[in-house]
């Protein structure tokens, strides 16, 4: 395809439109993402598919990238802004159809801690890879995570801390998990710059993960456990 | 000739300072609490961490602002004392400076607002550059010798601060970035582009600050020298990494032993101001001065491999040939 030449999307195959889609996604083109989704239903392709093998598709390429350190964070702040755009115009189609649930994820920074740039970021990568996210925002409580908990019950909670000073409080929301006995009900995935994987074993989160990449990663892993586990 | 030139002109190098909110916390600052309010609240403990630094060696204290402009405020609901809040942070640092036995020079921190400027987030150009100029009013009129921006990851929020600083008053202004991922800022930026964007704006000095590791900020400042020999170069890295420690407590891995190694290191790769960051105490500065004054045996580095390494610093890997031209 030279640079020059102008896209037609209505002459593009099935193939070629979910490939412009995943490199508008990758540069970050809202507007080019919309129109897309809004041709693809309009040759009749399911809102799932097109959510699946257009957008999650996409994302992953941003994500392994952004691990892989070719991207960095306002590339992919801008490439799930537009990610965002195409998922405005499927949500409702895709409660409408009834399509399978990737998953659901409560996230917020714990007390004291007012940073949210990262927790940002995994909240944008997680919808990218299609789960619905419900962002608490910074500085939360142990109230506020159960109370979030009880309302919208995720699959997921998500809690970040950058400062050291503010990470040990992800294990008084664990301790509160366990004696509401709802900790094994959900699982948890902590993060930020000064966590390891030996802090999260001690505190007995389910997973540590480095950065927005993995988490989805390890979202996905564990979302494909619970449902395997959920069969039998 | 500004004061950073002057101080300069007599030794090669400058001692700054280590950790703050470390410190403050050892003092009893709360989980969560805002470290600009003890300005106020408690400034006798403030002038005591700038005065154990001092006594370490320091001869550049920063200034208790880091979360100083509007943004970061109102987390605390102190939005509308930001004048008042780094006005005491400055009069506390010159107090302590005035009173040393040696020139030590007040420098005015300044962090990041922790907001994202447009189109990634919502912060106008017009209104980050606002901010900074508030909180340089506070600093210039408390009585600091120089502006020093640090710990940023964004080269447009650097401009907004150096723009918004120079609006309020005329001072020598410093700036660093953190190199924290894969050997780059979080927003992506190379120490190399860093230093050529920076050095147009006539700033005092630029360097690394903060960070993920030793070999991340030593590789910085070597890419940072290799573009410019002249700039004065600023390395304050973390005291090492943090770890989570056996018995349940936050360690780093940088003992004043290794940050010793690390100062004289890192001044023979051409940084001349030399301090430390998260982690790092009054005994991290005196082990550092020691080495630079020759007075201790330096231990030599072993750069950890595959622990970023800094080598991403030099040769980024190539971006992915996906970019398509609009029709």
């Amino acid at each position: 395809m030279s640079d020059e030449e102008e896209i037609i999307l209505a002459e593009l195959s099935r193939e070629e439109l979910y490939e412009l889609m995943h490199e508008d996604l990758y540069d970050g083109y809202a507007a080019e993402i919309e129109a897309e989704v809004h041709e693809a239903l309009s040759r009749g392709y399911t809102p799932y598919e097109i959510l699946t093998d257009g957008l999650v598709a996409g994302m992953d390429i941003v994500g392994i990238d952004f691990r892989d350190g070719i991207l960095f964070v306002p590339e992919v702040l801008m490439a799930a802004k537009a990610m965002k755009a195409g998922m405005a115009i499927l949500r409702p189609l895709l409660a409408e159809t009834g399509a399978p649930r990737i998953g659901k994820m409560v996230i917020g920074t714990v007390k004291g801690d007012i940073h949210d740039i990262g927790k940002n970021l995994v909240g944008m990568m997680m919808e990218g890879a299609g789960f619905e996210v419900i962002d608490l925002g910074i500085n939360n409580s142990v109230d506020k995570y159960l109370n979030a908990i009880k309302e919208h019950e995720p699959d997921i909670l998500g809690m970040s801390a950058l400062l050291t000073t503010t990470m040990p409080y992800m294990r008084v929301v664990i301790r509160a998990l366990k004696d509401e006995g709802i900790r094994q009900d959900i699982i948890v995935l902590v993060g930020g710059a000064p966590l390891n994987e030996a802090f999260a074993e001690d505190i007995e989160a389910d997973a540590y993960c480095r950065d927005a990449a993995v988490a989805v990663e390890t979202a996905k892993k564990f979302m494909m456990i619970k449902q395997n586990n959920s069969k039998q | 000739m500004n004061v950073l030139q002057k101080q300069l002109a007599t030794q090669n190098y400058l001692i700054l300072d280590g950790a703050m909110g470390t410190m403050l916390f050892a003092l009893g600052l709360a989980q969560g609490g805002a470290p600009e309010l003890w300005n106020v609240e408690h400034p006798e403990r403030i002038q005591e961490v700038h005065r154990r630094y001092i006594e370490a060696g320091s001869q550049v204290v920063l200034t208790n602002s880091f979360g100083g402009t509007r943004y970061r405020l109102k987390l605390h609901d102190l939005q509308d004392r930001v004048y008042e809040l780094n006005k005491a942070a400055a009069e506390n640092a010159r107090q302590a400076a005035d009173a040393a036995p040696h020139p030590v020079l007040v420098a005015g921190s300044m962090g990041p607002t922790g907001e994202l400027l447009e189109p990634l987030g919502n912060m106008t150009f017009a209104d980050c550059r606002a901010a900074f100029a508030e909180q340089t009013r506070g600093l210039a009129d408390g009585g600091v010798d120089i502006l020093w921006i640090e710990t940023m990851s964004h080269l447009d929020e650097v401009r907004a601060a150096v723009e918004g600083a120079r609006l309020v008053c005329s001072l020598p202004i410093a700036a660093t970035l953190s190199f924290d991922t894969n050997g780059r800022t979080m927003m992506g930026v190379t120490a190399k582009q860093a230093i050529t964007t920076m050095r147009e704006w006539k700033l005092a000095a630029v360097g690394a600050n903060c960070g993920n590791n030793l070999p991340d900020t030593m590789a910085a400042i070597a890419a940072m020298r290799a573009v410019d020999r002249e700039m004065p170069l600023i390395a304050k890295a973390n005291a090492g990494v943090p770890r989570w420690g056996s018995n349940s407590a936050l360690e780093y891995d940088g003992t004043p032993a290794v940050m010793a190694g690390y100062a004289y290191h890192v001044h023979q790769m051409g940084a001349q101001l030399i301090g430390a960051c998260c982690g790092s105490s009054p005994e991290t500065i005196r082990a550092m001065t020691a080495a630079l004054k020759g007075e201790i045996p330096v231990v030599q580095l072993v750069m950890p491999v595959g622990a970023g390494g800094g080598t991403a610093v030099n040769s980024p890997p190539p971006p992915r040939s996906r970019k398509r031209q609009r029709p």
